[in-house]
C-alpha cells in the first residue's frame, strides 16, 4: 500500500491540477482555483517524497526550504506594477530547474533513442526558455533596451544556431556523440533563448511571455515522457496548451500570424516607419476644460494603456471613475488584449485600484458602444487606438483591431508629449476635430481633473 | 513502440486537448491570474528535480544539479502560487469589501 501511495497521490495532483485551470474560468471560483493547484501541487511533492527511489532526503529538503525563502517573498513584496517582470523571473526559474533536471538525468543515465529525445526537447526548451525569460524579465525592467536590437541577416544566424542545436542533438540521441556534443547543445540553446528576445520590442511582451509560458510547460511535459510520468504530462500539456493559446489570443489582437510568432521573428514592423511627426496642428485642453467636458457627460469611456501602468495612474482614475458615477456618469472601462506588457495587464492593475471588474469591457463587447459615448478618455494607449490600422495599408499596424475610440463625440488623450508611441507609429487621431489633448504625467493630470471636478456646474 | 511510450503519447495528446477546452473559457479578465497559476503548475518539474536528487545512486553532479533545480522550481512553485492568489484577491464586484 505505502508502495503505491504515490501513484494515488499523482493521480489526486492531477485531477486538482485540471479543476484549478476550469474554476479559474470565473472570478467568483478562481481563488478556489488556486487552492486546489496549491493542494495538487503538495500531493505531487509528498507523493515524490514517498516514493521508495527516494533515500536521502537532506540536499532535497534544503533546496525546498531555500525555494520557499526566495519564492515568498519575491511574491509579496514585488509592487503589483512589476507583475510582468515577476512572471517572467518566474518563468525563468521554472525553465531552468527543468533543464537542468534534463541535463542532470543525462549525466546519470546516459540514455539513448526514445528517452534521450525527450530529454532533448526538454533541456533546448528549458535553458532556451530561461535564457529569454531573464532576457524578458531585463527589457520590461529595462536593464536591457526595450526597442528591438535588429541587425541584417539575424533570421539567418538564429535558424542556423537552431540548426547546429538540432543537429548536434541528434548526434547524442543516437548515441555516439563525444563528450562535447551535450554542453555544447546546452550552450546553443541558452544562446538562442537570448537571440530570440534581442528583436522583440516591449509592445509585443505579451505574446512573447505567453509563448514561453507554453515553453515551459512542453519542457515539463518533455521531462514526462523522459521520466516515464504521467502526471509531468498532464500539467506540461495543460500548461502548454494555456501558453500557446493566449499567444494566438494575442496574436490576433495584433493582427500578426502565428508562424511569424513561432519564429520569433517579429518586432521587426516597428522599423518599417518612421514617425511623421509634422507640425499638424492639435488641439490642447487644461484639466478645467476637461472636468467641465466630463462633468456635463452621460456616458465616458476611459481607454487604458501601458502608459497608465507606467505613471500609476489607475488609484487616481479609481478616484475620477467613483466622482463620475457619483454624478450619474455611466463609466466604463475598455480593454484591448494586448494594452500593457501582458495578457490581461490592465484588469490586474485597475482591480488592484478597487475597480469593479464589471466596469471592465473586452475590445469586442464595447466597440459598438463608442458611437454613444460623450466622452473616450485615453490614459497612456496609443497604437491601440490609432484609426489608420482602419484604413490606412502602408501603416505597419495595418489591420490591428483596434479600439473605435475615434467615434466617441470627443475624444481625450492624456499623453507626456507630441513624440510618437512605442511603435513610432504616427497617431491621426490626436490631429482629429473631435480630439483634445490633455498634456502631462497620466497621474499628475488626473488628479487635476479629479480636483477641478467638484467645482465644474 | 513500448505500450509505456504510447500510452503516454495518448495521456498527452488528451490533457493537450482538455487544456485547450479550459483555457478558452477562461475570461479575457483573468488572463493574467491564469498565465501566472499555470507558470507556477508548470513548476511541476520539481518532481523529476526531487527524483535525481534522492535516489539511491545519485552522483554529487546529480545532487548538485537537482538540488538547484528543487531550489530554482520550489521559487516558481511558491511565487507562482502567492501572487495569483494575490491578484484574484483584488477582483472584486462593486461594494464588495
Amino acid at each position: 500500500m505505502a508502495e503505491s501511495f504515490w501513484q494515488f497521490a499523482y493521480l489526486i495532483a492531477a485531477v486538482l491540477i485540471i479543476f484549478s485551470i476550469k474554476w479559474l474560468n470565473s472570478p467568483a471560483t478562481a481563488r478556489r482555483g488556486v487552492q486546489a493547484g496549491q493542494i495538487g501541487m503538495l500531493f505531487a511533492v509528498i507523493g515524490t517524497l514517498l516514493r521508495h527511489e527516494i533515500v536521502s532526503y537532506e540536499w532535497i529538503a534544503g533546496g525546498l526550504v531555500l525555494g520557499s525563502a526566495i519564492g515568498a517573498p519575491l511574491a509579496y513584496l514585488m509592487p503589483m506594477t512589476a507583475l510582468p517582470q515577476l512572471t517572467a523571473l518566474s518563468h525563468a526559474f521554472g525553465a531552468f530547474a527543468a533543464a537542468l533536471v534534463g541535463t542532470a538525468e543525462y549525466y546519470h543515465k546516459a540514455p539513448t533513442g526514445f528517452v534521450m529525445g525527450a530529454l532533448v526537447i526538454e533541456t533546448l526548451l528549458g535553458y532556451l526558455t530561461a535564457t529569454a525569460s531573464v532576457m524578458a524579465f531585463g527589457k520590461l525592467q529595462e536593464f536591457v533596451p526595450t526597442r528591438p536590437m535588429t541587425y541584417k541577416g539575424q533570421n539567418f544566424v538564429n535558424l542556423l544556431l537552431l540548426l547546429v542545436a538540432v543537429v548536434l542533438a541528434g548526434w547524442v540521441i543516437e548515441g555516439s556523440a563525444p563528450a562535447w556534443a551535450f554542453p555544447t547543445f546546452s550552450g546553443l540553446s541558452l544562446l538562442f533563448g537570448v537571440l530570440l528576445i534581442l528583436p522583440i520590442g516591449g509592445g509585443d511582451m505579451p505574446t512573447v511571455i505567453a509563448l514561453l509560458n507554453s515553453y515551459a510547460g512542453m519542457a515539463a511535459a518533455a521531462m514526462g515522457f523522459a521520466l516515464n510520468n504521467k502526471l509531468l504530462i498532464i500539467a506540461g500539456a495543460l500548461n502548454a496548451a494555456s501558453g500557446f493559446i493566449l499567444s494566438v489570443i494575442m496574436c490576433k489582437a495584433m493582427n500578426r500570424s502565428f508562424t511569424n510568432v513561432l519564429f520569433g521573428a517579429f518586432g521587426q514592423v516597428q522599423q518599417a516607419s518612421t514617425a511623421t511627426a509634422s507640425a499638424k496642428p492639435v488641439r490642447s485642453a487644461s484639466a478645467e476644460d476637461a472636468a467641465s467636458i466630463l462633468a456635463g457627460s452621460r456616458k465616458v469611456i476611459i481607454v487604458p494603456g501601458y502608459g497608465m501602468a507606467v505613471a500609476q495612474a489607475q488609484h487616481k482614475i479609481r478616484e475620477l471613475t467613483d466622482m463620475l458615477v457619483k454624478r450619474g456618469v455611466d463609466v466604463q472601462f475598455a480593454i484591448h488584449p494586448v494594452a500593457g506588457r501582458m495578457p490581461g495587464h490592465m484588469n490586474v492593475l485597475l482591480a488592484e485600484a478597487d475597480i469593479s471588474y464589471e466596469r471592465l469591457k473586452e475590445m469586442e463587447e464595447i466597440n459598438s458602444d463608442f458611437g454613444e459615448a460623450d466622452v473616450a478618455l485615453v490614459v497612456g494607449a496609443n497604437d491601440v487606438v490609432n484609426p489608420a490600422a482602419r484604413h490606412d495599408t502602408t501603416s505597419p499596424i495595418y489591420g490591428m483591431p483596434i479600439l473605435d475610440v475615434d467615434k466617441a463625440h470627443t475624444v481625450m488623450v492624456i499623453k507626456r508629449s507630441m513624440n510618437p508611441g512605442f511603435a513610432g507609429i504616427d497617431n491621426e487621431l490626436y490631429y482629429a476635430d473631435r480630439t483634445l489633448m490633455l498634456f502631462g504625467d497620466a497621474k499628475q493630470f488626473v488628479s487635476e481633473i479629479v480636483k477641478e471636478l467638484p467645482k465644474a456646474a | 513502440m513500448s505500450v509505456e511510450i504510447e500510452l503516454s503519447i495518448y495521456v498527452f495528446i488528451l490533457a493537450g486537448f482538455l487544456g485547450l477546452e479550459l483555457v478558452q473559457r477562461v475570461s479575457p479578465l483573468l488572463h493574467t491570474p491564469l498565465m501566472s497559476l499555470t507558470n507556477a503548475v508548470s513548476a511541476i518539474s520539481v518532481v523529476g528535480a526531487i527524483l535525481i536528487t534522492g535516489t539511491g545512486d545519485a552522483s554529487l553532479l546529480s545532487k548538485i544539479l537537482g538540488t538547484t533545480a528543487v531550489t530554482f522550481a520550489t521559487i516558481n512553485i511558491v511565487a507562482g502560487f502567492l501572487i495569483t492568489d494575490r491578484m484574484l484577491r483584488m477582483f472584486k464586484k462593486e461594494g464588495k469589501k
